[in-house]
């Protein structure tokens, strides 16, 4: 059995504070407590801040291009059925120039676990303007205040017929822990949107702010977390400020279930030569 | 030039002009004949102006030829667009359907009206035509309805033996009607004696075959105009042998998908067209830095831009060798004809795994799309070499977290590879610089390091045959081209070395690593060196005058960007030109 010794990598260089410490820890944590090994396991990230996680992580890594870590992932998982697969990102990084693949990636419904450290800002870039900063929130690139709605990520993944989608916050290991486990076990792809503050550029979304405004719902027993449209008027509700699990649907398929031919094996482990008699097959329909 | 008999169908797009001519070469193809196909069509589904043209020849060519002998008209543009093509002695056949059908004054033409639709609903059903035709076509130049009976079985089989009857009744009304109204009559080439298992096949799906023969097991791609049929092909087959494709959501999705199968160990590869290989840049250098293997599969068609989506060119040769920003290892593969789309294809996943850096394989629209008769595929031939992978008994004598990825001290440049999975073998592939175990690094004498380690790589390239040449020793002309232009080429080159000119043919096989060294003695012993190309920059010219150089002068640009494919007498009377006024220097 693995312990978090074996999960853990390269010292992270993040900033003293950074919200993005706990999504390591918790993502860490998770994968000893399901009993991952390592070398069965591959976190993909993007760039930015976020996208250093698949360095820390002591898993197989891949540390892709900027908001391009779904593609990477899907195929990994697609290559090799067996192990399991983590993509990370930011903001920035999967809401912005990565936007297209997220849509995609929940359409397909592939069996990887997302988790997006949302900060409500450029960090790596020092300070700007992203998809999730609220309207009026003053960057470098917004010195008069951002004009553009920010994107709604949880309430898009619910109308894109992901099956599982949730909210963590970087204050709340025990919390983020439990839903990175249960976004892992889901099989299809699941959402894990986090706040994890940005402490040396966002001065707005702090851990104070998210400490006297978030509402944690997998404390309600009365949350019927099957009830997708209950999960959007939750997040209405509150302004987004909820963690927990929102929308959980077991029963979708995975792309890898319904795939024509895909095959009982990993890919991975497949042999490549073909047989003469199949190369034969193959040719006949050009004579 | 080679002694063939041209056909052309012509008519309205999605009128089953494709499948015509397919039948047609089909079954010439059967009786044993060479044939060589070119579709010409439009960026737009139905209505518009579309033809294929089939040469039939008792040799091998890679060239669908310039004369013209039968022009089969299924409405007026046809006549209009293609009537001139038509040589003396040809024929043209048009349906009598096409009201007041306008032929232009040519007393060397023999013209065939034929009630093609009237005919073809007596034998059950208009769409017959092409049918009808067959019959037509096969009584002028000697065949019989019988010749055509194995594709219409093929084709229609399934649908039941009352329609394949009623197709062959289809054939013999034509064949009858031509046998009774028309006296014209053209000789087919000689028939070859078929000693081989030929292929009758595009470009397309013998990169197909050869990804499936290579290994590749997932394919990630975009659809676009030339490249789809990659796809089609492959998705047809990929069941049979557990591998599994992905329609992306964009070309960049494919690339990226691409490059994380191939890190999780599964040979994979995209195929796409110059926009479209244009928005997969950033990701070639991420293969190329990350040290991943990729294969990817450019059916180059005439930009910029959306540029001539339905048409060919070759002018991708800029972004194929120097696209992407900084510098990595690549290789770039350009294919010469249908039987080294597959092989080329096929040894390129060996490649890019011996090298662990991006493999691109460069065809057309022309070779791509368009069918021709292969000699044969050896299977015999085919091979799997994986390149440096390193074993899970190696990674268990190490200690933990000591296994260098991205190991500096090997000689060639090359570090073994884990994937995941491998216990120990753990690593990250990444786009920024990192040092040999695959931490993230910004050190100067690391980063020169690693990117020495990767330019090593291809340092000693020698695994394919960059370039083939024939004719004579030191040839005073000589005719360099790369990709499809070699079929074309190739037949200029024996008709003015049968006229006896000093005259040799330099077809380029590799444009990354240039094959400098293998190539340079040609160029530098030659007075005038002619490069034909599809583009208007002469982009191949210029990599020659960089890699090879010698007296700048010397070189000469035969060029078209029309869209169109050359015709063989348009490279002939360029060549023919130069060597003319190579005869002058001397006499002077």
């Amino acid at each position: 059995m693995a312990t978090l010794v074996d999960f853990r990598a390269e010292k992270p260089n993040w900033c003293p504070g950074c919200g993005d410490f706990t999504v390591l820890a918790a993502l860490q944590k998770a994968a000893v407590n399901i009993g991952l090994e390592p070398e069965n396991m591959v976190t993909v990230s993007g760039i930015g801040c976020s996208g250093k996680i698949s360095q820390y992580m002591g898993s197989f890594g891949f540390h892709s291009l900027h908001g391009r870590s779904l593609p990477v992932a899907t195929a990994v998982k697609l290559a090799n059925r067996d192990l399991t697969v983590v993509a990370a990102g930011g903001d920035g990084d999967g809401y912005g120039i990565g936007m297209g693949h997220f849509i995609h990636a929940m359409r397909r419904n592939i069996d990887i676990t997302y988790l997006v450290m949302d900060n409500h800002i450029y960090g790596l870039t020092t300070g700007q303007t992203s998809p999730t900063s609220d309207k009026g929130s003053k960057t470098k690139t917004a010195p008069d205040g951002a004009v553009e709605e920010p994107v709604h990520p949880l309430q898009m993944a619910l109308m894109a017929g992901c099956g599982f989608v949730a909210q963590g916050y970087s204050g709340n290991l025990k919390q983020l822990t439990e839903l990175i486990e249960k976004g892992i076990q889901h099989r299809g792809f699941s959402l894990i949107n986090i706040y994890s503050p940005c402490v040396t550029f966002n001065k707005v979304n702090t851990y104070d702010f998210y400490k006297s405004n978030l509402v944690n719902i997998d404390e309600d027993a009365s949350y019927d977390k099957t009830d997708r449209f209950a999960a959007i008027r939750k997040l209405e509700e509150h302004e987004e400020n909820v963690t927990g699990v929102l929308y959980h649907n077991p029963n979708k398929q995975a792309y890898d279930e319904v795939l024509r031919g895909y095959p009982e094996q990993a890919i991975a482990k497949n042999d490549l030569k073909i047989t003469r008699d199949e190369w034969e097959k193959l040719a006949v329909q050009f004579k | 030039m080679i002694k063939d008999l041209g056909w052309k169908v012509g008519g309205a797009q999605g009128e089953g002009i494709d499948s015509t001519q397919d039948i047609f070469a089909l079954s010439l193809f059967r009786l044993g004949y060479y044939v060589s196909t070119y579709r010409h069509f439009m960026s737009l589904i139905k209505g518009g102006h579309t033809n294929g043209k089939v040469r039939i020849t008792s040799d091998i060519s890679g060239h669908h030829g310039d004369d013209l002998h039968i022009l089969l008209a299924f409405d007026q543009e046809t006549i209009n667009h293609n009537f001139h093509e038509l040589i003396d002695g040809a024929v043209l056949i048009y349906d009598t359907a096409i009201k007041d059908a306008q032929v232009p004054e040519n007393d060397n033409v023999h013209i065939c009206p034929v009630p093609l639709t009237e005919m073809a609903k007596e034998a059950g059903s208009p769409i017959m035509k092409n049918m009808v035709s067959m019959g037509v076509t096969a009584a002028i130049i000697g065949l019989t309805p019988d010749d055509f009976r194995s594709v219409v079985v093929d084709k229609f089989g399934g649908k039941g033996d009352e329609i394949v009857e009623s197709n062959i009744a289809a054939i013999q009304k034509g064949y009858d009607f031509a046998k009774e109204n028309f006296k014209a009559s053209l000789e087919l080439p000689a028939r070859p004696e078929v000693k081989s298992e030929r292929l009758y096949i595009s470009g397309n799906d013998a990169v197909s075959l050869g990804a499936i023969a290579g290994g590749c097991r997932l394919l990630a791609q975009y659809p676009i105009t030339p490249a789809t049929e990659v796809m089609y092909q492959i998705i047809k087959q990929f069941p049979k042998f557990g591998g599994t494709v992905v329609q992306a959501e964009d070309e960049i999705a494919a690339v990226m998908m691409a490059i994380g199968a191939n890190y999780t160990g599964v040979r994979s590869m995209t195929a796409t067209s110059g926009p479209g290989f244009s928005l997969m840049m950033e990701a070639l250098g991420l293969a190329g830095i990350s040290e991943t293997p990729l294969v990817i599969i450019d059916v180059q068609r005439a930009g910029p831009s959306t540029g001539l989506p339905t048409k060919t060119e070759q002018s991708d040769v800029y972004t194929m060798m120097y696209g992407s920003h900084g510098e990595i290892p690549r290789i770039v593969l350009t294919p010469r004809n249908v039987e080294e789309c597959f092989f080329f294809t096929l040894e390129a996943f060996n490649l890019a795994e011996k090298y662990q850096c991006p493999v691109i394989v460069a065809t057309d629209l022309y070779m791509g799309m368009n069918k021709q008769t292969v000699e044969s595929i050896d299977f015999d031939k085919f091979n799997i070499n994986r390149g440096k992978m390193i074993s899970d008994e190696q990674l268990a004598e190490l200690e933990k977290g000591a296994f260098k990825r991205f190991d500096v001290t090997a000689e060639d440049g090359i570090s073994f590879r884990s994937i995941p999975g491998q216990k120990n073998g753990r690593f990250v592939a990444m786009g920024n610089e990192s040092d040999e175990v695959g931490v993230e690094m910004e050190e100067p004498e690391l980063r020169v390091k690693q990117m020495e380690k990767r330019a090593k790589k291809l340092a000693k390239f020698n695994d394919l045959a960059g370039a083939t040449y024939v004719g004579a020793e030191n040839a005073e002309l000589l005719l360099v081209d790369f990709g499809s232009m070699t079929g074309p080429q190739r037949e200029v080159y024996e008709a003015l070395a049968a006229e006896g000119v000093s005259v040799g043919h330099l077809s380029i096989a590799r444009l990354l690593p240039f094959p400098t060294e293998e190539i340079k003695g040609y160029i530098h012993n030659a007075k005038k060196v002619l490069v034909t190309e599809m583009n208007s920059h002469g982009q191949l010219k210029n990599q020659l005058k960089q890699f090879v150089g010698g007296d700048h002068n010397k070189y000469e640009s035969c060029l078209k960007y029309s869209g169109d494919p050359f015709l063989v007498n348009e490279i002939y009377a360029k060549a023919k030109d130069l060597a003319d006024s190579l005869k002058k220097e001397v006499t002077l």
